[in-house]
């Protein structure tokens, strides 16, 4: 705290240490070393708000597309419904599920990730707790999210079956699988492409009211502690992950569209 | 007109029944010579109040191994006769009425509106291919070429093996004059022209019976659109194929149909051998139509064209729907609707045209009299 050295020296040797991914020993669980404390929380979130995340994306996407080639079929019934909830506060959806799932009808956990019996490793009882325990953030996570990727590509779909090529494979005699999917979907999903990797960008950054409504020990819960600790050196490690996050997300997304459109390539 | 049907119907079921004379219906088969036989096609667009009528009652044959040739301004049908016959109207397109026969090579008759999907999913490219005004977006942007083409021949042609498949490919960018090494290209990386010929190439992938081509070559260079025409024509005389070439331009259509039709307004209006229709049209709109293209040969004529313009078919003119711009209109034009017929006034076989002034010779213009 009281370095001699003058400030711009001190931000220098902080700079060094971070690429060496030294941040720090962190207040809040002094002594542990902050790269520590964000390696063990991390891998929580990615695997359920990535996985949730993914989940969501391929559920709406596929839902969208049949909404999008039936217009008018029961599938559009599903709207409404997925609208609602992503109308809902993500808060207190997450708190109604809670009540419903895990205190009127105890059949999930309200909190945590994984049971206290288990032991953290690579065996099945400990697995088994953590995707037990996922289910109801993740359930949440996937409705709250899932009407976006629906509406997104419903919309992308109808305007691609109008598209010239759509009508060319049914004159073709190509079966309506092979249009659907290969000539109608393939093209409209390239704009959700660019939606998911923001979404992607956002799991660790967006993951902070989920992990408190279930207490769940991932990288949003750790920020939450880490702000109400005034831990300095926790807080400024997670905001550069959180940055990375989103880079990494762009940088994906770019890497994805060159490989789905062709007209992005240079060859 | 049904009620008169039922009336006829009953009278003839109140006759005494004898029964060494059955009354036989009249074949509802195919002469045959046709393979297309399309009956009295009705198509609007929208639905209830809103509703446009885009093609009204619309028949046409088309010969075996006959090139038809489709005119007209535009905006008067021909694209949406070429989508309802193969049953691709896009939304909010509906066909209201009509019938569409089509007579495989092997005899067999479907009718295409009243078939199942998986059925109509067999004939459609493999007897009745198509090539689509918009050809420049008839190509999917995210596959190569070669998988665009090679995904309709597996999928009408199961048994052939991988090797004779890309052989066909291959064989048909030549036949339209692309290398073979332009079958890895993806869409985008064509010019406008390789596209279309690209669409013409894949339409005659499986050696159809019925090729409709909506206006192939727009996009083309005229040195190009010629290749590309006397290319059609060749196939046609070596396989025998059906041709619907729809276009603009009339001066195309007098060098390679064998007959032609003229639109106007969602319904035919003259029907005739090309030759004949091009020398001596019977129609006044005919006649304007061709004086609006310059001739290929023979002294320079003055290009008048036609005054006026189409008519809104939201809110068509009554009787005749080509009277307002008619030079030579009649009382009767206003008000009655001619029918497609034999002219009587001067009656030709193979000739048909809808229009008062052929009732009577005394009507007719020197012009429309040759
Ligand atoms: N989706 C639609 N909704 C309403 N009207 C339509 C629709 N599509 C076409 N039409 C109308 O139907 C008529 C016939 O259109 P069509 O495309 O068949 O004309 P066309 O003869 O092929 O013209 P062109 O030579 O310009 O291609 C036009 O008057 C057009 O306004
Ligand atoms: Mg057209």
């Amino acid at each position: 705290m009281d370095d001699p050295q003058p400030l711009w020296v001190q931000y220098w040797n902080y700079i060094g240490r971070i690429l060496r991914g030294d941040f720090g020993l962190s207040f809040t669980y002094y002594p542990t070393p902050v790269s520590e404390v964000i390696a063990q929380a991390l891998p929580w979130t990615i695997g359920l708000v990535g996985i949730a995340t993914l989940l969501s994306f391929i559920i709406g996407t596929s839902v969208g597309v049949l909404a999008g080639w039936r217009r008018g079929s029961w599938i559009d019934g599903v709207l409404p419904v997925a609208t609602f909830f992503s109308a809902v506060p993500y808060f207190w959806l997450g708190l109604i599920a809670i009540m419903i799932f895990a205190v009127w009808i105890p059949i999930f956990p309200a909190s945590g990730g994984y049971a206290w019996g288990a032991i953290p490793g690579f065996n099945i009882e400990f697995m088994g707790s953590v995707l037990y325990y996922g289910i109801l953030p993740a359930v949440t996570i996937i409705l709250s999210s899932v009407a976006g990727w629906i509406l997104g590509m419903r919309n992308m779909m109808v305007t691609v079956s109008s598209e010239d090529f759509v009508t060319v494979a049914h004159a073709k005699g190509l079966k309506e699988r092979t249009v659907m999917v290969g000539y109608a979907a393939r093209n409209a999903v390239l704009p959700q492409i660019s939606g998911f990797a923001l979404a992607l960008g956002f799991i660790v950054g967006g993951t902070l009211v989920t992990e408190i409504v279930f207490s769940y020990p991932g990288i949003g819960f750790v920020l939450f502690q880490a702000v109400n600790a005034k831990d300095y050196p926790l807080m400024q490690a997670i905001f550069l992950v959180i940055t990375i996050a989103v880079l990494v997300a762009n940088l994906l997304a770019d890497v994805l569209y060159v490989v789905l459109d062709p007209r992005t390539r240079q060859d | 007109m049904t009620t008169q049907t039922r009336q006829e119907r009953a009278e003839r079921s109140s006759r005494p029944s004898r029964p060494e004379v059955r009354v036989v219906p009249p074949p509802a088969q195919l002469a045959d010579d046709l393979v297309l036989d399309i009956r009295e096609l009705s198509v609007q667009y929208g639905y209830g109040e809103n509703a446009v009528q885009a093609l009204k009652g619309v028949s046409l044959q088309l010969g075996r191994g006959e090139i038809l040739g489709l005119a007209g301004e535009s905006g008067c049908g021909k694209s949406t006769l070429a989508y309802a016959a193969t049953r691709l109207l896009p939304p909010p397109g509906v066909i209201t009425g009509g019938e569409v026969h089509f007579r495989a090579v092997d005899g067999q008759e479907h009718e295409l509106l009243s078939l199942s999907d998986n059925e109509l999913r067999a004939v459609r490219w493999s007897d009745l291919a198509i090539v689509f005004q918009g050809a420049m977006n008839s190509l999917n942007p995210v596959y190569r070429i070669s998988r665009q083409i090679l995904d309709a021949i597996q999928v009408h042609r199961p048994t052939w093996s991988s090797k004779q498949r890309q052989d066909r490919a291959k064989e048909l960018m030549q036949l339209v004059g692309i290398p073979a090494e332009r079958l890895r290209a993806f869409p985008h990386q064509l010019s406008g022209g390789m596209r279309q010929r690209v669409m013409i190439a894949m339409a005659l992938a499986l050696e159809p019976q019925i090729l409709i081509m909506d206006e192939p070559t727009t996009a083309l260079d005229v040195v190009m659109q010629r290749q590309i025409v006397e290319q059609i024509v060749q196939l046609r005389d070596r396989m025998g194929f059906s041709v619907i070439f729809i276009t603009h331009d009339v001066s195309l259509l007098i060098e390679i149909a064998d007959r032609i039709a003229i639109m106007y307004a969602g319904e035919i209006i003259e029907q005739g051998p090309a030759e004949e229709l091009y020398r001596r049209p019977r129609h006044p709109y005919t006649r304007g139509l061709l004086k609006s293209f310059p001739p290929l040969k023979g002294p320079k004529t003055e290009l008048t064209g036609i005054p006026g313009s189409p008519p809104d078919l939201a809110n068509l003119p009554t009787g005749c729907k080509f009277h307002p711009r008619c030079p030579f209109a009649m009382e009767k034009c206003v008000t009655v609707e001619p029918v497609l017929q034999i002219s009587p006034a001067k009656p030709e076989p193979g000739r048909t045209v809808a229009c008062w002034l052929h009732e009577d010779e005394a009507l007719l213009p020197q012009e429309l009299a040759r």
